[in-house]
């Protein structure tokens, strides 16, 4: 199309073959140093603990990014930045997936019986252990053959489990670290949560405001088309 | 394995233990044999061939002064200590901060001397003792104790301390007392954690009188032989190896015996989960998380241990046969 060139350098950037390779590496790093720290033998005094945490946390950080995907291209308009958003949803699922065997392993011996007491007794694992299965859908269909054979549009409402995922992860947080009467981080965790779904709260809120006034024949908002899509 | 039992403690055969001068020695011979690191590495490990019991991660004591003491191996356990260098960089000291490193990392600001205890309360005898007659008040024992935190991890530390009672029969309680707390130091400028608002400051724990008089309560001073690290509760703590961690308070400057249940510092900030006794127990867990195991710390093996598995919790920290009969006919699962 020739208009490539009047594109601002990060959307260049963003278009180009190198960004995938990149940022699939990039989310591989924390657990290429945890792999390291324990081929090192440097995992601390507490590896089970460094082990558990580190991948909690990475899993976590990773669905706040994705879940900032789509807010970060309608205020900056750089569509190019959908194309990442389903690899950073994968990883969450492979740090998620991580977390839950090291628990199943590390802490319970991979008794199931164990680890179902431990559900059923203690809300905070209940959290944790409802984001993964809530995810599990998300990441099964994640591909481009699924998303046709159920539809775009149906794949999209599926896809809205996200939201609740993240509500469920950040509770499974801040429970935890209440143990040790330390929510300050998870407070911090929880406000970017509220910032990120709070947008498309307002997004949705705006188009159908819009969409009203077109149905009163006034003059349609110029964002309107835009934003239908939530997701 | 000819282990023997009594009093609810495993003897050991003698193969098991390492003499301390053996674990002493290794530091002199460390340091004649310096004349270049790989000397010292190939000596460190064909000494520590000989002389580690199987399974065990060796102590090496740090470069604090040294405290003089005898060992009471009837109140010891026979399991090989968690390595110095772990009981000192894994802490739980909120006043230096909340990440486990931290407190090694920051303790370096608290002033251990001069340091006064304050005694007070429901006793005959009020008396505000200086460090050093403190130190000289009772035969200074070593005991090795099982620690169990209750995050679910757990060490054996070799103690060097005696029993509170000491102290407590040199005030003479008053027959109104029913209970003993202890309080930690506040000062925020020497404990930086403490601008942080996460407990109630100063940090303050207690015990039953009759569990405060119980032999096993170690009024303690040091560990491997050495002065207590400041990250580890310098100058002066408390140790109750049949309850979770958290109720050993740290740099004590005041013990008060008095009529009423304390609230302790984790009561008063998360209730439905701290309990006054905190008695280590598998079979009740108000946490988040089961009591019924824990992971042994500095345990070694591939991966930096992370596959070395958890062992099974025992009721009391398996100090049932000393300590269960303070509790008899309490429901444990209500007073927890």
């Amino acid at each position: 199309m020739g208009t490539s060139t009047a594109l601002s350098w990060p959307r260049r950037l963003l278009r180009g073959r190198a960004v995938k390779p990149l940022i699939f590496l990039l989310c591989l790093l924390p657990f290429a140093g945890l792999f390291w720290r324990g081929w090192s033998n440097n995992l601390g005094p507490n590896p089970e603990q460094t082990v558990i945490w580190t991948t909690g946390l990475w899993a976590l950080r990773l669905l706040l990014i994705t879940l900032a995907v789509t807010p970060l291209r309608k205020l900056t308009g750089w569509a190019e930045l959908a194309r990442l958003r389903r690899m950073f949803g994968l990883f969450v699922y492979f740090y998620a997936l991580l977390h839950f065997t090291a628990w199943l392993g590390l802490v319970n011996g991979f008794s199931v019986d164990m680890a179902v007491r431990d559900i059923a007794k203690h809300p905070f694992v209940l959290a944790g252990m409802s984001a993964l299965l809530l995810m599990t859908p998300l990441a099964l269909t994640s591909t481009n053959g699924m998303i046709k054979r159920l539809g775009a549009r149906r794949w999209q409402t599926l896809h809205r489990l996200v939201y609740g995922v993240g509500v469920v992860a950040v509770f499974h947080f801040w429970w935890g670290k209440l143990a040790k009467n330390n929510t300050a981080s998870p407070t911090v965790y929880a406000l970017i949560l509220a910032v990120l779904l709070g947008l498309r709260l307002w997004w949705a809120w705006r188009a159908a405001q819009a969409r009203r006034a077109h149905l009163k024949g006034e003059r349609p908002a110029d964002d309107q088309g835009k934003s239908r899509s939530l997701a | 394995m000819s282990k023997r039992q009594d009093q609810g403690f495993e003897h050991p055969t003698s193969s098991e233990i390492t003499p301390r001068e053996i674990y002493r020695d290794r530091r002199h011979f460390l340091a004649a044999a310096g004349v270049g690191a790989a000397a010292g590495v190939a000596a460190l490990t064909a000494h520590h061939a000989q002389a580690t019991p199987a399974g065990g991660g060796q102590p090496a004591p740090g470069k604090l002064a040294a405290l003089a003491s005898h060992k009471n191996t009837a109140l010891s356990t026979t399991q090989t200590p968690t390595p110095y260098k772990d009981v000192t960089t894994y802490n739980n000291f909120y006043e230096f901060g909340t990440s486990k490193s931290d407190p090694a990392k920051n303790a370096g600001s608290l002033k251990t001397r001069p340091w006064t205890v304050v005694v007070e309360g429901e006793v005959h005898k009020p008396r505000t003792f200086g460090i050093d007659d403190l130190l000289k008040l009772a035969p200074m024992e070593e005991r090795v104790y099982r620690h169990r935190c209750v995050e679910g991890w757990a060490m054996v530390v070799p103690w060097l301390g005696y029993s509170l009672s000491h102290l407590l029969k040199a005030v003479e309680p008053t027959g109104n007392a029913k209970y003993v707390e202890y309080i930690t130091l506040l000062d925020p400028a020497e404990m930086p954690g403490q601008n942080d608002p996460i407990l109630q400051w100063p940090y303050l724990e207690g015990l039953r009188m009759d569990e405060a008089m119980h032999p096993l309560t170690l009024l303690t001073f040091g560990l491997y032989g050495e002065v207590l690290p400041n990250q580890d509760g310098a100058p002066m703590r408390m140790v109750i190896p049949w309850k979770y961690g958290f109720k050993g308070g740290k740099s004590i400057v005041k013990i008060r015996l008095v009529e009423k249940q304390p609230v302790t510092s984790w009561m008063r900030a998360v209730p439905q989960w701290y309990g006054f006794y905190s008695n280590v127990n598998p079979d009740v867990s108000p946490q988040n998380w089961s009591q019924s195991n824990e992971r042994l710390i500095g345990q070694g093996g591939g991966f930096g241990g992370l596959f070395s598995p958890r062992v099974p919790t025992q009721l009391f920290n398996g100090y049932g046969a000393q300590v269960a009969s303070l509790y008899q006919g309490m429901n444990l699962t209500k007073f927890f």
